[in-house]
């Protein structure tokens, strides 16, 4: 179980790693990583997943389903799209 | 078959692969931030994303019991929703990519705001500081949803008003508070069978994303997409907390203060408070004073005379906008880029922070054309060699080299940070059209001495240039 001051001690150094990981970024990477964690919040899928496979009504089976099929859009796009963008960058660097 | 959901063991399993999605995730966002290491990133993140997925397939807080539906509901609603937004993903043109960040947003905070419904709808019982944690991740969820498609429908030119004024402000933050006073009474009563309240909750937090969202200008699209990246991004931490799911708080925290350092970071390369770009509007109808016509009239030139030009300067400096973008011009720009540094022609691209509808919008156009990274400029190094190059092609861009953001006058844009492009020998704006840039604002620039103007449309227009260089 992860409860009370548990919970806060992984929001707080959670939070802090995410500033620390974008604090010196170059600015010609701010939309690959605005992109990049725009995929990694579709880790929402795994929540979406379990809360469907918990619902027994038919409100709960229908908003699951919605739940799950907008997370999946969401980890799906993100994470072509940040893979193109990423792509151009190797190509150009190679060079 | 044995029931694998009631291996005692299972919990810890599930956990373990959450801890290694975590590794990924944060290995990935760190590889992703710098440019040398940036291509493996996505895969580590991607790869973390996998197994998070395929192991919550036996995820034992569902329950011992998964009736078959339930499993086949959700294979097919990851078929759909994967297949079309991967689809769509693939299918997309580069110059779309801010509106489809901004839809997979809005998909992940809408997904965030379904689990909340499921959570505090269902009959099971939750603590206060769950239902609270509940509710929360409810409103940042729902808001982001609604607000992130607003922004998808801006950006895809679907919506085109930018609905303002003082009203709907107060409309909103009426509804806001609305919004507040339910989810405290939610967490107050401690239960959550009360139907009618939750569906208005949940559909006043919708609206309020959508009435956040219609007022702000395309301009500031980038900041309000970020913000709700980020936003999105708690709201998946807090339902983490809600289903007791390490891999959700982890990732959606990182993402939610990377993401709100990022907001930071966009808004200040704007010169405008966050405050401002939510509350202010802007790029809505403040500009539509005329500043223009104190110095000479409109001077257009046809392309050959832009080719020669360009072709007898020694340092040339590009700033790309927009239009470059909508135009799809990146490839026959370095084309005749390439053709000039043959004649010996120094060349740079110049990149203002927030030129185009993203940050680095532009650095990841050119990098599709395969311009190299040294060609490139950012705002400082720009205004420093700007003095000493006798041409400037101002290709798209408006906005970011309008001078009036240096006066002293009454401007949306007002002490934005600008390329000082009128500092250059001869400018040469390549426009469509008179039309001013999002932010509404006239722009002196083209009214200068030193202007000239090519009206044509960005790819057509240098594509012609090119040819009557080749010509000459």
């Amino acid at each position: 179980m992860i409860e009370g001051f548990t919970a806060l001690y992984i929001f707080m150094l959670a939070a802090f790693t995410g500033y620390e990981i974008i604090a010196r970024v170059p600015s010609i990477l701010h939309t690959p990583l605005m992109s990049g964690s725009n995929f990694i919040h579709g880790i929402v899928l795994v929540g979406a997943m379990v809360a469907l496979g918990q619902a027994h009504s038919p409100f709960g089976l229908a908003v699951g389903f919605i739940g799950v099929l907008l997370a999946a859009g969401n980890a799906a796009g993100g994470y072509v799209v940040t893979e193109r963008m990423l792509e151009m960058f190797k190509s150009s660097k190679e060079d | 078959m044995g029931n694998i959901l009631a291996w005692p063991y299972l919990g810890t399993v599930i956990n373990a692969s959450y801890f290694v999605t975590a590794y990924l995730f944060i290995m990935g966002l760190k590889r992703m931030s710098s440019p040398k290491t940036a291509r493996g990133g996505i895969l580590w993140a991607g790869a973390g994303m996998l197994v998070a997925t395929l192991f919550s397939f036996v995820n034992p807080a569902m329950g011992q019991h998964v009736p078959a539906v339930n499993y086949v509901l959700m294979i097919i609603a990851m078929a759909v929703g994967g297949g079309l937004a991967w689809y769509s993903g693939r299918r997309v043109a580069m110059t779309s990519m801010p509106q489809m960040i901004a839809l997979y947003n809005g998909m992940g905070g809408g997904a965030a705001a379904c689990i909340a419904a499921v959570e505090l709808f269902g009959a099971e019982h939750h603590q206060r500081s769950v239902l609270a944690l509940a509710v929360l991740g409810a409103i940042i969820g729902a808001v982001s949803f609604s607000g992130s498609l607003i922004a998808f429908g801006k950006l895809q030119g679907l919506i085109r008003k930018s609905l303002r004024s003082k009203v709907l402000q107060i409309v909103n933050l009426l509804i806001f508070i609305a919004v507040v006073a339910m989810a405290i009474s939610v967490v107050v009563a401690g239960n959550s069978d009360n139907m009618p309240l939750l569906t208005a909750f949940f559909l006043a937090a919708l609206v309020v994303g959508i009435l956040t969202t219609l007022p702000i200008g395309g301009a500031d699209m980038p900041v309000v997409i970020s913000l709700y990246n980020a936003l999105t991004g708690l709201a998946v931490a807090f339902e983490g907390f809600v289903l007791q799911n390490a891999a959700m708080i982890i990732a959606g925290t990182v993402v939610g203060a990377a993401g709100g350092m990022l907001t930071q970071l966009m808004a200040k390369s704007m010169n405008r408070p966050l405050t401002n770009v939510l509350f202010a509007g802007f790029g809505a109808d403040e500009g539509a004073q005329a500043v223009g016509g104190e110095g000479g009239a409109l001077k257009p030139i046809d392309v050959t005379d832009a080719a020669v030009m360009m072709a007898f300067a020694n340092k040339v400096i590009i700033v790309p906008g927009y239009g470059m973008a909508v135009a799809q011009a990146q490839h026959k720009v370095w084309e005749l880029v390439q053709m000039l540094m043959d004649r010996d022609v120094t060349v740079k691209f110049a990149i203002h922070p927030v030129a185009g509808r993203m940050p680095g919008h532009m650095n990841v156009l050119l990098a599709e054309a395969e311009v190299p990274y040294e060609k490139l400029m950012d705002r400082h190094e720009t205004n420093n060699e700007l003095d000493r190059a006798d041409c400037v092609i101002v290709l798209g861009a408006n906005d970011v080299v309008n001078p009036v953001a240096r006066k002293d006058v009454a401007s949306p844009i007002k002490g934005m940070p600008i390329l000082d492009v009128d500092k250059a020998g001869t400018v040469m704006v390549i426009k469509r059209s008179l039309n001013p840039g999002f932010a509404g604002v006239d722009n002196e620039l083209f009214y200068m001495d030193n202007t000239a103007m090519v009206f044509g449309d960005g790819k057509k227009t240098i594509q012609a240039i090119t040819e009557a260089m080749k010509a000459s």
